[in-house]
């Protein structure tokens, strides 16, 4: 194949575009960076490098300042995301994976919004026998990461029985088939011998990968879950009942803006036709072809697809990708979407098999001093015969229940605590937060640990005005990247400093528009105070059914979003 | 001595001068040799005061600072610099924290570009410097102009907070500003643009005045007329820092310590160590009086002198610490078997043991027995002051700071909480309190004279001590040999003392190899001499070539386990017999090559 960009004139680009490309594929200095004693980090380009192997090199913030003063490095410590294409795991992983948070890692899973396990505080010697865990677990951690397709997601409760199977296999079709070729990720970490990387190639990617991340959703309507339009590439399923007929075809999506830099924009994807179900793998191949070629590998922060569409047109993108495809896409089929929500507690399949979906405050599994989420989980692991299925929304479906094992299961959830699903309400089972500190390096002000006491006021709030059955997506990011899609949260929370964030409204519940800025950079008060205010106006103007966000547009507390 | 390097080949010394020098110490003897270096270092040290060594080159005229996150004050700042040397003008741009900080009190014009982040918090690498200026040892800045830009975002609470700050604070300090402050927002080339021109020509006006206007260097400091310090008149010293730097999860407490010793006439070289004296805690002076039922206000002589028996327990006899006559004398009293035992001759293991482990509360509480005060008093052994190795270089704070490495001893036995006497003293000293302390002097403990020698330095623990002096010492001196360290601790995580202090020097090769032994950390427990082993040819070969090798800390096993490993190094590598390896060390320790300060 030929590729255009795969030059060695790199004048004018990101620095991480000769990174890339004098990297040996991928293999950097890495393994000489592991053996450095003096340090617990990476050097610098490894520490880049590891990312396209799953794995980030993090440090505690919480220590970071009280280390500085005890003359000690930061408290190093790699975060490893698995990729599980469509969040689906056996429970023999899931029994694999607490084994490695167990014994390598801070003994906590975190289940993420792109449907796969996170286990954080891995030093640097333990990361080879980690990633060899996971392997053996026929699992892996290639490309979770990196300027390359990342974990593609799917609907993880579709309402029709089959339809997931058909969903999942495309995730894992699609995600397999885009995975790099290099065999830097065998060698470094699992012992292959090594390859001259001479001699390597990477027919799709080329030796300096893509501009930046690539993201790929499929969602089965009427549940978008999966948030399908803020992917750079989404795949919505048309079914005829359970025959998969093909996919509408979704472009351009991303969330992530850059504090202060007013060019950067969340962004939804645009429909642009129809493909049958063969024809994904060559549409995926050539949008990400498109992308390699003309995105933009001089600013970072403008490298998405998202923004390569926004600077040729869509019309233009469509035109380039159908010439390279060789064939035109075919209307788009009609669908809808009603929600994003996950579908909570007991379902029956339909087909003598249950599932029971269970919920996880911000995807965290852990054993507290309130429960002991993860010993919960290792116990239906140990007895569960179906699959697990990591959903969108950061919480877990136990799926493929045989209805004699029904009462076992439910046993074990109510002994544990896993029952929030039956406790908490919708507003609670459907909030959203991101990771941020202590772990996150990117994160601005707190989401996950702040998160538990913020559902607690505003649930408050919401009961004070009656509210407190009122579907409504509460999504909070700890800084602008927008890990738990705050941009398309009806209420949206962006981190801008401890403390503080910007309070966004407007976006509907079915991740079909995005939110916009209310009040900027507020604190917990200020906070509260507004929501107590808007919530008294919802309760009493909003019009039968009407939902937050559709609400806040109608009456024009902000400008109608996108 | 066939391997001491060439005196001809020292830089700044020509050769008839090296000749000359030759003639003179042809001869003299090994003591007269290390008395020397020890003079000829002073020496050094007031020439580069009394200012008769040659001019350093001369400072340039302003110099540029910036704190910065994402960039953008580091690039206003390299924006200027460009500006103001397109101008002619001698300017150095520095990351705050990067900026040699002693120089600060000499600065004659300074500008600062600064950001403001998190809640009004610095920029990472502004933090030491902002550390600095708001503390206590921030320079008066009476001949210094400055002018400061702040970058931020209104639509934070604490708009260029720490730009006002050090706006703020030069000025308090002394420093006279050369325009008001300026605060950019997120469009900050409005104000910083139009400041950057202000700056430029302020300067002009500045600099462009007679040379009168700017300040002559200070005088050199007056002789110390202040008496000289010795162990009984110690001097006390201001604690400056008292920082612990083991990590959270380490269950060792140790300490960096830094005294203020300006005006003591105290005078150090790295090797040396800090004698400190000390005085006992309360809760144990408490603890005895009551075990003894004992009344700490009664009067009690002793040869010659009388006070308060709760002051003679505090301040002049150790508690922490028995003796074999002691215990012989409270064996007497309380006729316990047990003690009789252990005192007797083939017994001593038990008694050793027992002087390792038990303190004098211990001992009351298994073993009561009558004291009278007067007794106790002549019975006990007086306070002794405690002794560590210095572990900074003098000619980092021209003499007048001394840096200690202290390890908290505290443990627990039997359920009572109990702790070392002098380590509790002195970590217990809050900020500005004053140590009364006095100079014990390592004449053999010495870095090489030549500094072509390389040095291997084996250190764990504590023992690192001295040797973050030798590193520092040998840079500001520009020796040339190269410096190999050993170091090891239990943890890596928690307890690599002066971690990024090391990472610094090797990355600016004033420290050129760094070898760690982290025991508790995998499978097998390392120590600082199997790492030793393994690098058998390459130090062995390092000696060979002329190194001199440091041993500093615990003295009952590391100091005996890294002298067999180097024995064994020499009969490996050296192809010697074991007398012949024990041969070869005893001739290095006769040439200074091989010395020790274990305790
Ligand atoms: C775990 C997760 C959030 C969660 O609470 O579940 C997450 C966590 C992080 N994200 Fe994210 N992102 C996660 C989904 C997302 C999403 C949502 C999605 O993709 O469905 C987005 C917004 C969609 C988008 O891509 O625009 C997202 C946009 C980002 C960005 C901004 C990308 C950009 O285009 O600018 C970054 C920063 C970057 O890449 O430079 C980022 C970076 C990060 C990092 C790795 C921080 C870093 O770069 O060092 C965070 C690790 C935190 C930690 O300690 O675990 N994360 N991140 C999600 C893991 C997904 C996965 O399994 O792969
Ligand atoms: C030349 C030299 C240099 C030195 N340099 C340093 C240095 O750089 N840094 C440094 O920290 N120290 C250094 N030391 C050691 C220092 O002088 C003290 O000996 C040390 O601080 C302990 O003194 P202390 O007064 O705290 O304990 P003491 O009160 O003298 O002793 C406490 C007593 O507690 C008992 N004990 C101690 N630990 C335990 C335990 N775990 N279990 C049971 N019983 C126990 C023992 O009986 C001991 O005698 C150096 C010593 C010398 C001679
Ligand atoms: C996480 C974060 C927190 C910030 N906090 C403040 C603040 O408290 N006060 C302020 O004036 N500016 C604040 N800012 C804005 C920065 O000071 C501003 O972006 C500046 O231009 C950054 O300059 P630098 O790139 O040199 O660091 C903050 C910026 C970020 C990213
Ligand atoms: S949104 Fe920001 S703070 Fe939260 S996990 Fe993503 S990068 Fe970190």
């Amino acid at each position: 194949m030929n590729i255009p960009d795969d030059t060695d004139d790199l004048s004018g680009l990101d620095p991480n575009e000769a990174m890339k490309l004098n990297s040996h594929y991928l293999r950097g200095t890495i393994l000489e960076s592991i053996a450095d004693p003096v340090t617990g980090a990476m050097h610098s380009d490894d520490s880049k490098l590891i990312r396209y192997h799953g794995t980030y090199q993090q440090d505690d913030r919480d220590l970071r300042e009280e280390r500085r003063k005890q003359k000690l490095e930061p408290l190093y410590e790699f975060m490893l995301r698995v990729r599980a294409p469509g969040g689906v795991a056996t429970p023999r992983q899931w029994l694999a994976m607490d084994e490695l948070t167990r014994k390598y890692g801070s003994g906590t899973l975190r289940l993420t919004s792109r449907q796969t396990f996170q286990v954080h505080c891995i030093s640097k010697e333990d990361l080879a026998p980690s990633i060899r865990a996971v392997n053996a677990s026929l699992l892996d951690t290639i490309a979770t990461s990196g300027d390359v397709n990342r974990n593609v997601v799917c609907s993880s409760s579709p309402l029709i029985p089959g339809q997931h199977a058909a969903v999942v296999y495309w995730a894992k079709t699609l995600s397999d088939h885009l995975l790099p070729k290099t065999n830097a990720y065998h060698e470094l970490w699992l012992g292959a011998d090594p390859v001259d990387p001479s001699t390597e190639h990477e027919p799709l990617y080329g030796r300096r990968y893509l501009p930046r991340k690539f993201k790929i959703a499929i969602a089965v309507p009427p549940i978008n879950d999966v948030d399908v339009f803020k992917d750079d590439l989404g795949f919505v399923a048309i079914f005829a009942d359970e025959r998969l007929v093909g996919f509408n075809v979704s472009v351009g999506g991303g969330l992530s803006t850059t504090q202060g830099d007013a060019t950067t924009f969340p962004r939804l994807a645009d429909v642009i036709g129809f493909i049958a179900p063969e024809q994904a793998i060559a549409v995926a191949e050539q949008v990400i072809a498109v992308q390699r070629d003309l995105g933009n590998r001089a600013s970072r922060s403008h490298a998405r697809l998202k923004y390569t569409i926004d600077r040729i047109g869509i019309g233009a993108f469509k035109a380039e990708l159908e010439r390279r495809l060789g064939f035109q896409l075919t209307p788009t089929r009609s669908y809808r979407f009603d929600e994003t929500s996950d579908r909570f507690g007991w379902t029956d399949a339909g087909d003598g098999l249950l599932h029971l979906c269970l919920y996880l405050r911000a995807g965290r599994v852990a054993n507290t001093d309130e429960s002991r989420l993860l010993d919960g989980m290792r116990a239906i692991a140990t007895i569960h015969d179906g699959e697990f299925r990591l959903t969108s929304n950061q919480n877990l479906v136990i799926a493929n229940v045989r209805s004699g094992n029904r009462a076992a299961i439910q046993a074990l959830v109510d002994r544990y605590g896993l029952d929030g699903y039956a406790r908490f309400r919708r507003f609670r089972l459907d909030a959203l937060s991101c990771v941020a500190l202590p772990t996150c390096p990117l994160a601005m002000a707190e989401a996950e640990r702040y998160f538990p006491h913020l559902l607690e006021e505003v649930e408050g709030l919401l009961e004070r005005h009656g509210l407190e059955d009122a579907p409504l997506l509460f999504r909070i990011s700890g800084c602008p990247n927008s890990c738990s899609r705050s941009y398309l949260g009806e209420i949206g929370l962006v981190g801008r400093a401890i403390g503080r964030y910007d309070l966004r409204l407007g976006a509907d519940s079915r991740g079909e528009r995005l939110n916009v800025v209310h009040r900027e950079n507020v604190g917990e008060l200020e906070l509260l105070d507004e929501l107590d205010q808007l919530f008294r106006r919802y309760a009493g103007e909003r019009h039968n059914g009407e939902g937050f966000g559709d609400f806040v547009c109608r009456s024009g507390i902000v400008p109608h979003g996108k | 001595m066939s391997t001491v390097a060439d005196i001809r080949g020292l830089p700044s010394l020509n050769d008839a001068d090296a000749r000359l020098l030759e003639q003179l110490i042809e001869g003299l003897g090994r003591d007269a040799l290390i008395g020397l270096s020890g003079y000829l270092a002073d020496r050094a040290r007031q020439a580069s005061r009394t200012d008769d060594a040659p001019a350093p080159p001369a400072p340039p005229a302003a110099t540029v600072l910036y704190g910065s996150q994402t960039g953008h004050a580091e690039h206003l700042a390299a924006d200027l610099v460009a500006r103001m040397r397109a101008t002619g003008l001698s300017v150095r741009l520095h990351a705050a924290d990067e900026y040699p900080r002693r120089e600060l009190k000499d600065e004659q014009l300074l500008l600062v570009i600064i950001s403001t982040q998190g809640d009004g918090d610095p920029p990472d690498n502004a933090r030491e410097m902002l550390d600095f200026v708001n503390g206590r040892r921030a320079p008066r800045l009476e001949s210094l102009r400055y002018a400061v830009l702040a970058l931020g975002d209104s639509s934070y609470p604490q708009f260029c907070d720490v730009g006002r700050q050090v706006d703020g604070k030069l000025a308090a300090l002394g420093g006279r500003r050369m325009l008001p402050l300026a605060e950019a927002d997120m469009d900050f080339e409005t104000i910083a643009t139009p400041w950057a021109a202000q700056v430029l020509e302020q300067t002009r006006i500045l600099l462009g005045r007679p040379a009168s206007a700017v300040k002559a260097a200070e005088p050199a400091h007056a002789v110390h007329s202040a008496p000289e310090v010795t162990r009984s008149r110690p001097f006390a010293a201001e604690l400056l820092v008292n920082q612990r730097i083991t990590g959270r999860r380490s269950d060792r407490d140790v300490r960096h310590m830094e005294l203020l010793t300006d005006g003591s006439g105290l005078s150090y070289q790295p090797g040396d160590s800090l004698g400190v004296w000390i005085e006992q805690a309360d809760p144990l002076v408490e603890e005895i009086l009551d075990r003894l039922e004992l009344d700490g206000d009664a009067e009690v002589e002793f040869s010659g002198e009388t006070m308060a028996l709760y002051r003679w327990l505090k301040e002049r006899r150790e508690l922490t610490v028995l003796t074999r006559p002691f215990l012989a004398a409270h064996a007497d009293r309380c006729r316990a078997a047990p003690l009789r035992e252990a005192l007797e001759p083939e017994h001593r293991d038990r008694l050793s043991q027992l002087l390792g482990t038990w303190q004098l509360a211990d001992l009351l509480a298994h073993h009561p027995a009558e004291w009278k005060a007067a007794d106790l008093i002549a019975a006990l052994r007086p306070l002794a002051p405690r002794v560590y190795s210095i572990s900074s270089s003098p000619l980092l704070s021209d003499g007048e700071e001394v840096h200690l490495t202290v390890a908290l001893v505290d443990y627990r036995l039997e359920g009572a909480h109990r702790w070392g006497a002098g380590s509790r003293c002195l970590t217990d000293l809050g900020q500005g309190a004053h140590a009364r302390v006095f100079l014990e002097p390592n004449q053999r403990f010495r870095l090489p004279v030549d500094g072509n020698r390389d040095t291997i330095m084996i250190g764990p623990g504590t023992g690192v001590a001295p040797f973050r002096a030798f590193v520092q010492h040998r840079a500001a001196t520009g020796a040339r040999g190269r410096n190999w360290l050993f170091f090891g601790n239990r943890h890596f995580r928690g307890e690599f003392l002066y971690q990024v202090e090391w990472q610094e020097a090797l990355a600016k090769k004033q420290l050129h190899r760094l070898d760690l032994a982290f025991s508790r950390d995998g499978a097998e427990r390392v120590y600082v001499q199997h790492r030793m082993q393994e690098q058998a040819a390459e130090l062995y070969a390092w000696v060979e070539g002329g190194a001199y090798i440091y041993v500093c800390g615990d003295a009952s096993r590391m100091a005996p386990d890294v002298q067999s490993a180097l024995v064994s190094i020499g009969m490996q590598q050296g192809h010697l017999s074991a007398e012949g390896a024990a041969e070869w060390l005893q001739k290095l320790t006769r040439e200074g090559r091989y010395v020790r300060d274990v305790y």
